[in-house]
């Protein structure tokens, strides 16, 4: 391949980001400020956003930090939010079985929910070239690495975050990514009732499992539910 | 906390996030997962968001509290249609926050 059509497909993979670029600015820049006011240093901010890449996770460990919870039980927590990441790396596989090796694990460092949905959105009427589809995710985690950088450095110069409604970033992320991810009436079932066992867990004095023990119930409910309305329909 | 500890906590999230991005792309491009496992696994994220995100709605001060001055699940209602009907991430989480404090400026 030539290098101007190299260029071209980075060209087209970087613009294709933009959307998801305008997102993660703002939203990587209240992260950056929760992260300051958790006591994290700039740099573990930016080590946090390099390594990590998964916002839901790393707006609920920096809560943790600032609650000092133990590290191993941050992890654990990671492990858990971030499992959804299996289910999309998997429907993401045979899209790219032409792809070697290290071409798919620089693409799935970078999958999120975000990039993710505009992979899977295109990948469907064929998939670009490899250097397309990286620039996309590429320019997606400079963006948010970015905003993690200014709200690092602003998180300094701002004394209380809740008049800026910063508190509210996390609940929002989860709303919108909940309400994304819905496709139908037993999803809806599965969502309200690991909510409310989730709540329940928590007020019977089960706290930093309850999210565990609820999703595994609530997932395994909603196989259950979907395999006996699948039985009785046909 | 100490940034040495953060620093080995963060290499530790970046572990258990990247394993479970990785292994699909290296292991399923020629087999698949069991159905009865993808049917499940379908349901985890559904079931995460949910489990993480009403107890920060309903619970303040380890109590479960409804009543309208409860900004969090308030402004969950706009916030959730916002997602749903301009399907926008960032526009759920921007109206979000925006609500949130402009409803404590006028409070």
């Amino acid at each position: 391949m030539d290098s101007k059509n190299l260029r071209d497909q980075a060209l087209k993979g970087i613009v294709q980001a933009i959307p998801i670029v305008l997102g993660y600015l703002p939203v990587g820049t209240a992260f950056g400020v929760l992260a300051q006011k958790a006591g994290l240093s700039t740099l573990n901010a930016l080590l946090m956003s390099l390594l990590v890449f998964a916002g839901a996770a790393q707006f609920i460990a920096v809560g943790l930090f600032s609650s000092g919870i133990a590290p191993y039980t941050i992890v654990l927590t990671t492990l858990i939010v971030n499992l959804r990441h299996l289910v999309m790396a998997s429907s993401m596989a045979p899209y790219l079985k032409h792809w070697r090796k290290p071409a798919l694990a620089a693409f799935a460092y970078e999958l999120t929910d975000e990039t993710f949905a505009m992979h899977s959105a295109q990948f469907v009427s064929g998939v670009p070239g490899q250097v397309q589809v990286l620039a996309t995710n590429i320019t997606s985690q400079a963006a948010w690495v970015a905003g993690t950088w200014l709200g690092a450095v602003a998180g300094q110069f701002i004394g209380e975050i809740e008049p800026y409604g910063l508190d509210y970033a996390l609940p929002a992320l989860f709303i919108a990514l909940l309400v994304l991810q819905i496709q139908n009436y037993v999803q809806v079932i599965v969502a309200a009732l690991t909510g409310l066992l989730s709540v329940a867990l928590m007020q019977l004095g089960v706290n930093q499992w309850n999210v565990l023990l609820a999703t595994l119930l609530g997932a395994t409910i909603g196989l259950v539910l979907e395999q006996w309305t699948k039985r009785s329909s046909s | 906390m100490d940034q040495k500890i953060i620093f080995l906590t963060i290499l530790g999230m970046a572990v258990v996030t990247y394993l479970p991005r990785l292994l699909p792309t290296w292991l399923l491009t020629s087999k698949s997962l069991p159905p009865l496992v993808t049917e499940w696994l379908k349901f985890v994220p559904v079931a995460v968001l949910a489990a993480m995100l009403l107890p920060s709605l309903v619970i303040q001060d380890e109590q479960i509290y409804l009543q309208p001055d409860n900004l969090y699940l308030l402004a969950a209602i706009p916030v959730a249609l916002v997602a749903w009907k301009a399907r926008s991430f960032f526009g759920a989480v921007a109206a979000g926050m925006l609500l949130v404090a402009g409803l404590r400026y006028l409070m």
